[in-house]
Order: structure tokens, then sequence, then C-alpha cells
């Protein structure tokens, strides 16, 4: 049995001054701040003058184009951006996975032709894992990859595809050959590949989100060619390894940030301070889960906690924010509070879904504690 | 006999004494009453790092005896110029004060009265007994005769702040015990054929269970770091209660009728979880503390980066 277990994270020398930087940044960049601004609030140019300022593909190395920091540095980067509701949607999954998923398992052509552009804020990335029949249990995808002409093709469709129509590439993870016997086998025969957008043989069309906002995609590959990323049948390893970044990050409890400040600045008290305490809380949790793999070690366990525990607490932001500000949700209201908690209300159910479930992420806590 | 050198030789032994039946003559004997406190403020030095594992196994092993008040009292003592005396002590945060614990077994109570502090007999106070849902003393306490007090610079509130800290970490002892009860009770008991941890309603509550006790832990370990900044230990308080009522009550439920008997372990945990997570202020206490401290809310979730790591008592 293995029990949850996390030493606090310390924060380098420097990471003060960097955040004074960020901050100051902030104060002076004009966009309005957004519930979700994360994964619905793409803004190129914004993200092109973070990659100016040294503030994207900051755990890559310099010579391809990083600012070899460390990740708790680009923690503190990504906190202050997410607090401030910044638009930071365009280049979030390229920073924050593709970038050292490339790092890790690319060619070294893939990591000269990708990695730079990444930390410039010029090539943004989809991830294309969900299919139709293919949600929590996502070793059953069907996307078929082929060997053809020395390379390979890719058939099949994904779905939920966040930014696609936006991205310049999407990493995929396809069928590359039949699964082994019993239940574990089928993770054998998986692997990723990359397809650059818009390409030869994929067609992306929108799939548009409660209020009609165009987010995510449904994206049909027809024999479209694409380069393996990684090893040939690794493609399991390499997505587990790359959720564990997805899981933890302060982008999992800060989606609803901007009601927080609301609430605090319209109604201190009680409620307030309440919100503030348990963010403390899974600021240091998740700190602490950064921290850990920033020493090597993968702590899963504690990765979905965080998650589980986050993406809750930003639900629970938008009840106390109805109740303490007494607003109704109207995403044209000239009140920002009603834009707010607009903006909120619809991404919410999409919080305990994206990156894996609620329920799923219960179930990898409850084997890691040998009840399952 | 000073053992707070070597925090894992300490751990061991205090979990081999709070273990114990009676563990508080064990306790003396190992100089852990004095631990915390300076050798030359009459305890056995270390820190409160070494504090803090002390009061973890307390809470682990539900031990009935007035550890974290000796040490808290031994540690405000060091900053006024009485030794440390040997023996259960405890503090009064006023010369009138309520639900003061163990009072009526402590050797001296440390009675703060505005500035000074003075080292008072339970004879020579008027003590309404009182309790706490575990069963520990908690009595109100008069003190009228004149005092023989000298300075302090620790204040009722500086108790307050100390006194929650240490509670929250008896908590995150006690909960991990509860945690590793459930876990163990889950993969034991079985119904319909199998054990009750293999049905998935049961999982996803012990994944809840588990998720409170690691957030309230990794808060409560960092505020240890940053002991006197009051956002620090407010969380850390406040995430501790919060997850002590979930933790005790799916714990209750997943362990069905034996839990609630007297004769099971479980009981003289989740009182405590119960009981603890009121005393130096619950949950709406240092919430309402949080939502006085300013309007900027993630700058008051940061600060805690740059707060000092010395502490001042
Ligand atoms: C806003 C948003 C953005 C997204 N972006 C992307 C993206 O960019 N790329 C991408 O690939 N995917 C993306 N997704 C898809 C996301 O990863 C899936 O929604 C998720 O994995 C769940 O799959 P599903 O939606 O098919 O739900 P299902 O798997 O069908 O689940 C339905 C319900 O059943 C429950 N359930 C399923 N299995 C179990 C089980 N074993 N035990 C208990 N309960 C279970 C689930 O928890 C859920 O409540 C996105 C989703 C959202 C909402």
């Amino acid at each position: 049995m293995a029990l949850p277990e996390l030493e606090p994270g310390v924060l380098p020398p420097g990471a003060e001054r960097l955040r004074a930087e960020v901050r100051a940044f902030l104060a002076a960049a004009e966009f309005e701040p957004r519930c979700d601004a994360w994964l619905t609030g793409a803004d190129p140019g914004f993200s092109r003058e973070l990659g100016a300022r040294g503030w994207l593909g900051m755990t890559l190395p310099a010579e391809y184009g990083g600012r070899a920091r460390t990740a708790l540095e680009r923690f503190v980067v990504v906190e202050e951006l997410l607090a401030a509701g910044a638009p930071v949607g365009a280049h979030w999954i390229a920073d924050r996975q593709m970038g050292p998923s490339l790092l890790a398992n690319g060619t070294d052509g893939q990591k000269r032709e990708f990695l730079p552009a990444i930390a410039r804020g010029e090539c943004f990335f989809a991830i294309g894992m969900s299919e139709p029949g293919a949600g929590s249990d996502l070793a059953s995808v069907r996307t078929r990859a082929e060997h053809a002409d020395g390379g390979w093709r890719l058939t099949g469709t994904k779905v939920w595809t966040s930014g696609a129509h936006l991205a310049h590439a999407i990493v995929v993870l396809a069928r590359s050959a039949p699964g082994g016997p019993r239940h574990e086998g089928r993770h054998e025969g998986l692997s990723q590949f990359v397809v650059r957008l818009p390409g030869d043989g994929v067609t992306i069309r929108p799939i548009l989100g409660l209020s009609g906002e165009h987010h995510f995609n449904e994206v049909v590959f027809d024999g479209a060619p694409a380069e393996l990323l990684g090893r040939e049948g690794d493609g399991w390893r390499q997505v587990t390894a790359e959720l564990a970044h997805e899981r933890s990050g302060p982008e999992r409890f800060l989606s609803t940030f901007a009601l927080v400040r609301l609430v605090c600045s319209l109604a201190p008290g009680v409620a307030s301070g309440r919100l503030v305490g348990r963010l403390w809380a899974l600021r240091q949790a998740s700190l602490a889960v950064a921290g850990a793999l920033a020493a090597g070690r993968s702590p899963d366990l504690e990765a979905a906690v965080v998650k589980d525990l986050g993406t809750r607490f930003e639900r629970e932001v938008i009840d106390v924010a109805r109740e303490q500000l007494a607003v109704e949700p109207d995403p044209a209201s000239p009140d920002l509070a009603a834009r707010l908690l607009a903006q909120a209300v619809v991404q919410a159910p999409g919080f305990t879904l994206r990156g894996g479930t609620n329920e799923i992420l219960r179930g990898i806590v409850a084997r890691g504690l040998g009840v399952r | 006999m000073t053992v707070a050198g070597d925090r894992r030789l300490l751990e061991e032994t205090a979990h081999a004494i709070l273990g114990l039946d009676d563990p508080w003559p064990a306790l003396e004997e190992a100089g852990l009453t004095g631990v915390g406190v300076p050798e030359s403020a009459g305890g056995s030095g270390g820190d409160l790092a070494d504090v803090a594992v002390l009061l973890r196994a307390q809470g682990y092993h539900a031990a009935a005896v007035p550890l974290a008040e000796t040490l808290l009292a031994g540690r405000l003592l060091a900053t006024t110029e009485h030794a440390m005396p040997s023996g259960p002590l405890t503090v009064a945060p006023g010369r009138f004060a309520r639900r003061v614990p163990w009072a009526r077994d402590a050797y001296r109570l440390v009675v703060l009265d505005g500035e000074r502090a003075a080292l008072v007999a339970p004879e020579d106070a008027e003590i309404t007994p009182g309790a706490n849902v575990a069963g520990e003393p908690r009595d109100d306490v008069t003190v009228r005769a004149g005092l023989a007090s000298v300075e302090c610079p620790v204040s009722a509130e500086d108790v307050l702040l100390r006194g929650a800290l240490f509670r929250a970490v008896q908590l995150t002892g006690a909960m991990r015990r509860v945690l590793e009860l459930v876990v163990r009770h889950a993969g034991e008991r079985e119904q319909f054929g199998r054990p009750v941890g293999r049905f998935q309603a049961v999982q996803q509550q012990l994944a809840e269970l588990a998720g409170e006790v690691a957030v309230a832990d990794v808060a409560v370990r960092a505020a240890l770091r940053t002991p006197d900044d009051e956002v620090a230990v407010a969380a850390a308080k406040l995430n501790a209660s919060r997850a002590a009522g979930v933790v005790a009550g799916v714990a209750h439920q997943a362990h069905g009728a034996i839990g609630v008997t007297s004769e099971h372990p479980l009981g003289a945990l989740t009182t405590r979880l119960w009981a603890w997570r009121d005393e130096f202020g619950g949950e709406t206490h240092w919430a309402r503390r949080l939502g006085a401290l300013g309007r900027v809310p993630w700058e008051t979730v940061t600060r805690t980066d740059t707060s000092p790591t010395t502490v001042t008592w």
C-alpha cells in the first residue's frame, strides 16, 4: 500500500525576482482577465510576446532555443499568468507537455524543427488522444498507423481536440500493431505520431461548446502522412509520462481564479477566506508535486489527488461567487462579474473531465492505496 | 537524555513510547517532554521540526497525554526567565480561561496575564472540569490570587497561532492512522464474497479521504517552515480541520458498525479529529482571519514564499 505523501516544494533562489518581472509585465499588458483562459483564451500575439520574454519553453535546453530554467521557475511564471487570467490558451499544450515530450522522445531533427518555435511562441500543438469510442478507456483507440513509403500514414478520427484549428501540429496516439493477449496487452502496439497541421489527408471540423464557442474539434485522418514520435510500440508509456505533466499543474485549481479575486475584493469575509485558505493548500500540494517531478520521482498518485481536489475547488468557487456576488451569469453583460461567472459556469463541466475524469483519477488513487 | 539530534531515531522512539498504554513516564524518562525547548531553559533541545515529529506520533497513536500542551508551555517559558519545570504543563491564555487542556492534571499552569506570565499550581486556581468528545480534560480556569509573574513577550494571540499549528500537526498524525486502518479494513472485511474495498463506491470514497489527508499533510508541513506566518498557519489549520471531518465521516462509513464501538481503535482517533478540528480555531475562525487579511488573494496565497523561516518562539 502506498500512502500519498509530499514534501513541500522549495522555490529556487531568484524565483521572487522572476515573479516580480512577470507581475510587472502583466500589470502593463492589455487583456481582459478570463476564467479558463488556459484552454479557451487563445491570443497568438500574446503567446509570441511571452516567447520573446523567455517565458515559453523555459525548461528546454538552450541548444533547442530554450532557457535552461528549472521546472519550479516555470511553475512561478505559469501560476502568475494563470492567476492573472491571461490569454495563454494558444501555446498552453505546446509549452506544458509537447515541449518536454519532444525533448524526451523526439529525433534530433524533430527537436530542431519544433522546440525553438515552441519557445518563440510560434508553434502550437494539439493533443490527439480521445476518439469517439475511446474516452476514459484510452487504450481502446482505433486510429491506425500503417507503414507507407518509408514513413507512416494515419487513418482514424480524434475528437475533443482542443485548439486543433489554431495548432501547427498534433501528437496522435494510434495503434501501430495489434495489442497483445489479455487485458494488459492492450497497452502494447500503441505509438505516438506527429502530424503537421493543416496537412494532407487531415480534416479539422469545429465542435461548438455549450455557449457556441469554437474551442475543440473533430480531426479526421485519411491516410495522413505522419512521423513516429519516440519508439514504435512505446506509445502507452510515453502518453502516461505526458499525463503526469498534464495533471498537477496550477491550471488544475486556478481556472476560476478571476472569480476568487472578485469575491475577495467585493465581499471579503469568511467565504472568501475559506477559498484563500483552500487555495493556499492546493498550491502547496501542486508545488510539491512539481518539486517531486523535477527530482525525477513519479508522484502519480499525488498528481491525481491534486487534479481531483483542485478541479472540484474550481467548481466550488462558482458557488461561492454566486452566493457572495448575487449576480446572474451573462456572457455579454457590462458587469465583469456576470461575464466571468458565465465563462466559469459553461466551462465547469469540462474541469472534471479533461485530462482524465475525476472518477478515473480516484481509481488511480485507490489502486495506489492497494484496495483496487 | 537528548534524542532530538537524530530525527529518525526520535521518530522511532516516539512511536515506541506513544504506542504504550501509559506513555507519560517513558516520555519523561526519554526527555521527550522537553523536546523543542533549549537545554539552557530546562528542556532537551531540538527545534520545531522535532516537536512536529512528536506531535504527529502522538496523534497517530491517539495517545491521551498532554504532550502538545507541555511542549507549548515549555517553548513559551523559554522566552521568559522561568526555567521549564518537569511534569505535565499547560497554558492558560488569561486569568479567566475556558477549556484549558489538561488543567487539572498539570503540575503547573503557565498563566498569561497581559505582558506577563506566571507558573501556577492547579491547587491555587479554581478549576471547573470539562472534557472534549475524546474525553480529554478541557477545564475552565480562574486564577484570583496575586501572581508572582515575570515578563513574557508571547501574547494570548501568539498562543492561539502556535496552538493551532500544534493541533494541525496532531490532526495529520491521527488522519494518517485512520487512512491506514480504513485501507486495511476495506481489504479484509468481506461481503458479497469479496473484500468491500473491491466495490468502486467504496474505492472512490477512500480516494477522497486519501486526497484530503495528502493536501492537509503537505499544507501543515509547509506551514511548519514558516510557523510565524499567520497565513500559513491559518491555511494549515483550516485544511487540517476540514480534512478531519471528511476523513472521520468516510472512515466510519467504510468500517460499518464495528467502527462505532468503543473497543475498536477507530473511535479514539475520530473523536480526537472531531475535537481537535475545533480547538484553537476551526475552519470558520481561520477563514474569517484569512478573509480579513486583504483583498488581493493572490498576494496572500504567495506571500508565504518570502516569509522568514526564523521562529520567534
Ligand atoms: C474541455 C475539454 C477539452 C478536451 N480536450 C481534449 C484534447 O485536446 N485532446 C484529447 O485527446 N481529448 C480532450 N478531451 C477529452 C477528455 O480527455 C475526455 O473527455 C476524457 O478522457 C473522458 O472521456 P469521455 O468524455 O469519452 O467520457 P467517458 O469515458 O465516456 O466517461 C463518461 C463517464 O463515465 C465515467 N467512467 C468511465 N469509465 C469509468 C470507470 N472505469 N470507472 C468509473 N467511472 C467511469 C467517467 O468518469 C465519466 O463520468 C477534452 C475534454 C474536455 C471536456
